[in-house]
């Protein structure tokens, strides 16, 4: 079916998954007010979430089993748009389950902190849909300012409060980057459409015009903020490290996500005709974000912030995939993001069960000898240390998703990116020194004498550990249907509505 | 034989079975560990007698389904043997195919005749955590056959990595005491060789492409169908080669081996010096010069690789000459004795590549057999020092035979399977590449200096330390353990036709292509010049 997005109904049909999400949201937050705080009432609420966001997972995946097109408009209706949202919402799943029992155990007992999820996931579900830079615009705004509040929640906590003001400093100064570079695209080409920028371009060519270029510019550097893409990364260590762990894995996983399908469908639908002038800027920042994330990460003592320099690195691989610009390019970017979603997921289900109240224990070290004592854990841990690391069938899922970028870079025809793919696999080798530390503390080195065995773990931890590490390995062994599901869901450019508008307007 | 196999249709599912078998006992061993009750120390003793003999069952089991292969492999035949193919990925053109021919069927039965004799060789020395020990010595397994069944690019590339983690743990979790820094250094190199390996996979396959349109790297295909140009498949086999000069090792890639093999225990370093050194010959036998004979020809390239390999020859022997610790020594003489490996392969004369291939194979029985007596001394004396032993052959007269003709074996006196293989690389190397051969051969007296030195300091000189006087002989089980590899020594010395007889034609079809090539720098015969 194709939607003519100038009809009010039609549009709002095409935006059910993200109104379901946003209903449900405004009724949790009701709820969530309704009582005073309390960890029950947290917890209420929490199921509450996770119950609002199966079901708009249902829709998602309805919606982007029917292969849906729509005419040109302000959002884009694909396959591209749909499998962003499940991931976005795999990742909120992962969040709100984590965050119920972490926060139970830390005495953060304000309700709102689910919800706000929620509120930052339909902002992720906007951008993914985006075809307009104001939309964009809309969508980072309505994340970001969502996330802000997360980063800060737990208010006891100096160091979350600090990563809630750094982040929020840094968000809107990248904004501001963001909203320039629209700006100038919007000065230089008459629209903020994404189609109608890249007709312009072509139908005024507009290739060479200097202001189009700074914008161009000025968005790239606006999204290497919100990607942590090096040199615009100075951020996220500080900031995923102070805000609670569950938060920590969202941003990793899913605000990541979210500025990339954004960053991926402006550079496709828009800029794509500009590689000329974005190609090698774009392939020093991936460089410089992959091996500089690499090896400050083998610095790292504390596991959140060497997760937070893994997820800097892995920005720099996703890069890769954005520069290949191609069809298989998006579909290995899809690939990525499930893989990466899954282990970070995972790896941050083991932080979560292993810390005690008050974030203490978030040193590698105190990993020692964990498989001696928790074998669930380390052997867990380990498969997604393997995936984040890229290695086959013990970290499944990761394997494939590199070969996938590697696959797809090579394919294009701009031959440097060639050397762009060496560069990947051999900072993926610095990246075994720190992935194999956790690994080679948890099995290899004996248990301290007086460590405390890690509490017993919750169920929802648990289920999230499980589920992302069996469908890590099970993915890994089997990943030809996840393949297909990458490579179908391409974001698609408008459809002409040819007749029936005809018909309609006489 | 012959008839019986082919009543039980054996080619058709011997290779997929001889992958799957480890897999499933991986899981069965692991089952096992959960479901045995531990609580008492009676009955954790009897659960690790259990599972120690269902362990040795499954290897033994795997040992004599592979064995069928000596009599069901055509290794005249120009296709593929038992080879059995189905999609895996079918969109990025990846399959499951596996096969063997010549080159592939003596390792395939090394490893499986070596990985039972591994585990009762280890039966003792290893105590705790056997659950995860043995299912990763099984991973292991399946993933050094595969290698080399592999017929498909990416499937040999997961192999390939599908051996380097269980060996990491085998290492860094039951080795000795600076296992940490060799389980680590082991890793990065392996990793560090195979990552561009992996760029230069997906890069052949992405631009070779089938039919349809997709990626290719079906081994058969790209061997007809690659078409790169001189500069890029330099790239390609340079890719190839760092992978598998880590292996192999060749000088000056090599240090990691040292390290990985003195502290591996028992059953991981005959792992690793029996089999897991030779899937760096077998990469270059099967992938590395196949897929680009034109490079591998070329001489500045021939020249150079020649040169570290005769380098890593005498090199190891004047190493291992000065080792004052006895597994230390034994790890130096497997560079030595893998650089006539890579001496034959690359001199490119049939009788020289069929004495490579037959190096292969005695190393394995011979280092193997070293390293199963460094862990039986170790186990007895908790010493590798040979200073600290002295007299031996007084208090152990069998250890102290069986020592002497394993040494002996791995010198190449006449008589022994050493001597075979060496002979061969010798003669067909001299004929090319008469330098070369010239200065390799020079290493067989060095090894026999550092081994016979080393037999004087162990068992000869007189028995002065306390400590020595009361350590018992081998008993029952070590003794039935090192008896196939007598057998296997003085059988492949003695009557060496039959294994000579099954690698002639692979050999022969091995130097055939690259002579065929080695006008243009293409990749292969069929290059067509457009």
């Amino acid at each position: 079916m194709t939607f003519d997005l100038s009809i009010p109904s039609q549009l709002m049909q095409a935006l059910t998954p993200d109104l379901a999400l946003m209903g449900g949201a405004m009724v949790l937050m009701l709820v969530a007010a309704w009582r005073p705080d309390s960890d029950r009432h947290q917890r209420l609420v929490g199921y509450g979430s996770i119950g609002v966001l199966l079901v708009t997972l249902v829709l998602v995946l309805w919606f982007g089993a029917r292969g849906l097109s729509s005419g040109s408009g302000v959002i884009a209706v694909d396959g591209f748009r749909f499998a962003a949202d499940a991931l976005f919402i795999l990742a909120a799943l992962g969040a709100v389950a984590l965050g119920i029992e972490y926060n139970g155990r830390e005495g953060i007992w304000s309700a709102e902190s689910h919800v706000l999820v929620l509120f930052a996931t339909s902002g992720m579900m906007i951008m993914a849909a985006a075809r307009d830079l104001m939309i964009v615009f809309l969508g980072i705004e309505m994340m970001s300012i969502a996330v802000y509040v997360l980063a800060g929640m737990n208010r006891r906590s100096p160091r979350s409060a600090e990563a809630a003001l750094k982040y929020f400093l840094l968000g809107a100064f990248s904004t501001g980057f963001l909203l320039y570079g629209i700006a100038l695209v919007y000065g230089a080409t008459g629209s903020t459409n994404l189609t109608t920028i890249s007709d312009h371009i072509v139908q005024y060519q507009l290739g060479h015009q200097s202001m189009l270029l700074m914008g161009v510019g000025l968005l790239l550097v606006g999204f290497g903020f919100k990607v942590a893409a090096v040199p615009f990364h100075m951020w996220a260590p500080d900031v995923y490290e102070g805000a609670p762990t569950p938060i920590t894995a969202y941003m990793a996983a899913a605000v990541k996500a979210a500025a990339f399908a954004a960053f991926l469908r402006v550079w496709r639908e828009s800029f794509d005709l500009l590689d000329f002038a974005w190609l090698v800027p774009l392939w020093w920042i991936a460089a410089a974000t992959m091996v500089y994330g690499n090896v400050v990460a083998l610095a790292q003592r504390n596991v959140k912030r060497m997760l937070a320099y893994s997820s800097i690195v892995h920005s720099g691989y996703l890069l890769v995939a954005i520069a290949a610009g191609t069809n298989s390019g998006s579909a290995a970017f899809l690939f990525y993001l499930l893989a990466y979603t899954l282990a970070t997921f995972g790896a941050f289900a083991v932080v979560c069960a292993m810390s005690r109240t008050g974030d203490r224990d978030l040193e590698i070290s105190d990993y020692e000898g964990l498989w001696r004592v928790r074998p669930g854990l380390a052997i867990g841990m380990a498969v997604c240390m393997l995936a984040l690391l890229g290695f086959p069938v013990f970290g499944g899922a990761g394997f494939w998703a590199k070969v996938y970028v590697l696959a797809a870079a090579e394919a294009t025809p701009f031959r440097h990116l060639v050397p762009l793919t060496v560069l990947l696999v051999l900072a993926s080798v610095i990246s075994a020194g720190y992935y194999l530390q956790v690994v080679r503390v948890m099995f290899m080195k004996p248990r301290p004498d007086g460590a405390q065995d890690p509490a017993p773990m919750g169920t929802l931890t648990r289920v999230v550990l499980a589920v992302s590490v069996v469908l890590v390995l099970l993915v890994g062994l089997v990943p030809s249907r996840v393949v297909g599901w990458a490579r179908d869901n391409q974001p698609a450019p408008p459809k002409s509505l040819g007749a029936p508008s005809a018909t309609k307007a006489p | 034989m012959n008839d019986l196999l082919t009543t039980l249709n054996y080619n058709a599912w011997i290779l997929p079975v001889l992958l799957l078998l480890p897999m499933a006992g991986a899981a069965a061993v692991w089952l096992h560990g959960r479901l045995s009750p531990s609580a008492t120390p009676e009955q954790a003793a009897g659960t690790t007698r259990q599972l120690r003999r269902i362990v040795f069952a499954i290897f033994v089991v795997e040992a004599v389904l592979s064995l069928g292969l000596w009599w069901s492999v055509d290794t005249t035949s120009t296709a593929w043997q038992a080879y059995y193919s189905r999609p895996w990925i079918p969109m990025w053109g990846m399959h499951v195919t596996l096969g063997i021919d010549g080159i592939s069927l003596m390792l395939i039965l090394l490893t499986t005749l070596i990985m039972p004799l591994a585990v009762l060789g280890g039966w003792t020395s290893v105590r705790e955590k056997l659950h995860a020990y043995f299912a990763l010595l099984m991973v292991l397994t399946t993933g050094m056959l595969g290698v080399f069944m592999s017929l498909d690019l990416m499937l040999f590339f997961v192999m390939w990595e599908l051996m380097l983690v269980p060996m990491y743990l085998i290492i860094g979790i039951w080795g000795g005491q600076r296992r940490l820094y060799a389980s680590l250094k082991f890793f990065i190199y392996t990793m560090l060789g195979s990552m561009p390996m992996l760029v230069a996979i997906l890069y052949i396959g992405v631009r070779t492409g089938d039919p349809f349109g997709r990626p290719s790297f079906s081994y058969d295909w790209i061997l007809a169908h690659a078409t790169f140009n001189g500069p890029t498949t330099l790239w390609l086999f340079a890719a190839f080669f760092v992978a598998f000069a880590v292996k192999v090792p060749i000088w000056p890639f090599h240090t990691w081996l040292p390290d990985a093999h003195v502290e591996a225990p028992t059953a991981g370093s005959v792992v690793l010096a029996s089999i897991m050194l030779k899937v760096g010959t077998f990469g270059f036998l099967r992938f590395a010069v196949p897929l680009f004979p034109g490079v591998a020809s070329y001489p500045p390239v021939r020249f150079a690789i020649l040169t570290l390999a005769v380098i890593g020859i005498v090199y190891g022997a004047l190493v291992a000459m000065v080792q004052p610790d006895f597994k230390k020594l034994v790890a130096y003489s497997s560079v030595s004795h893998l650089g006539f490996v890579m001496l034959g392969i690359f001199a490119m004369t049939v009788q020289s590549v069929q004495g490579a291939l037959f190096v292969n194979l005695a190393h394995g029985v011979s280092t193997g057999a070293l390293f199963l007596l460094v862990g039986m001394m170790y186990e007895r004396r908790h010493s590798r020092l040979l200073d600290d032993y002295g007299g031996i052959a007084k208090v152990m007269p069998v250890f102290a035979t069986i020592l002497t003709i394993v040494s002996f074996s791995s010198i190449g006196v006449p008589g022994t399977n050493g001597f075979v293989g060496e002979f061969l690389v010798l003669v067909g190397s001299f004929r090319t590449q008469p330098i070369f051969a010239l200065i390799a051969s020079t290493a067989v007296i060095f090894a026999a200096a550092y081994l016979l030195w080393a037999l004087q300091r162990i068992i000869y000189n007189p028995l002065t330390k306390p400590e020595n006087k009361i350590l018992p002989d081998l008993n029952w089980r070590e003794i039935g353990l090192l008896l196939p590899l007598l057998f296997a020594i003085v059988w492949l010395g003695v009557y060496p036709a039959p294994v000579l007889d099954r690698t002639r034609e692979a050999a022969a079809r091995f130097v055939h292509r690259v002579e065929a090539s080695s006008l243009n720098l293409g990749l292969g015969p069929n290059v067509e010049i457009r």
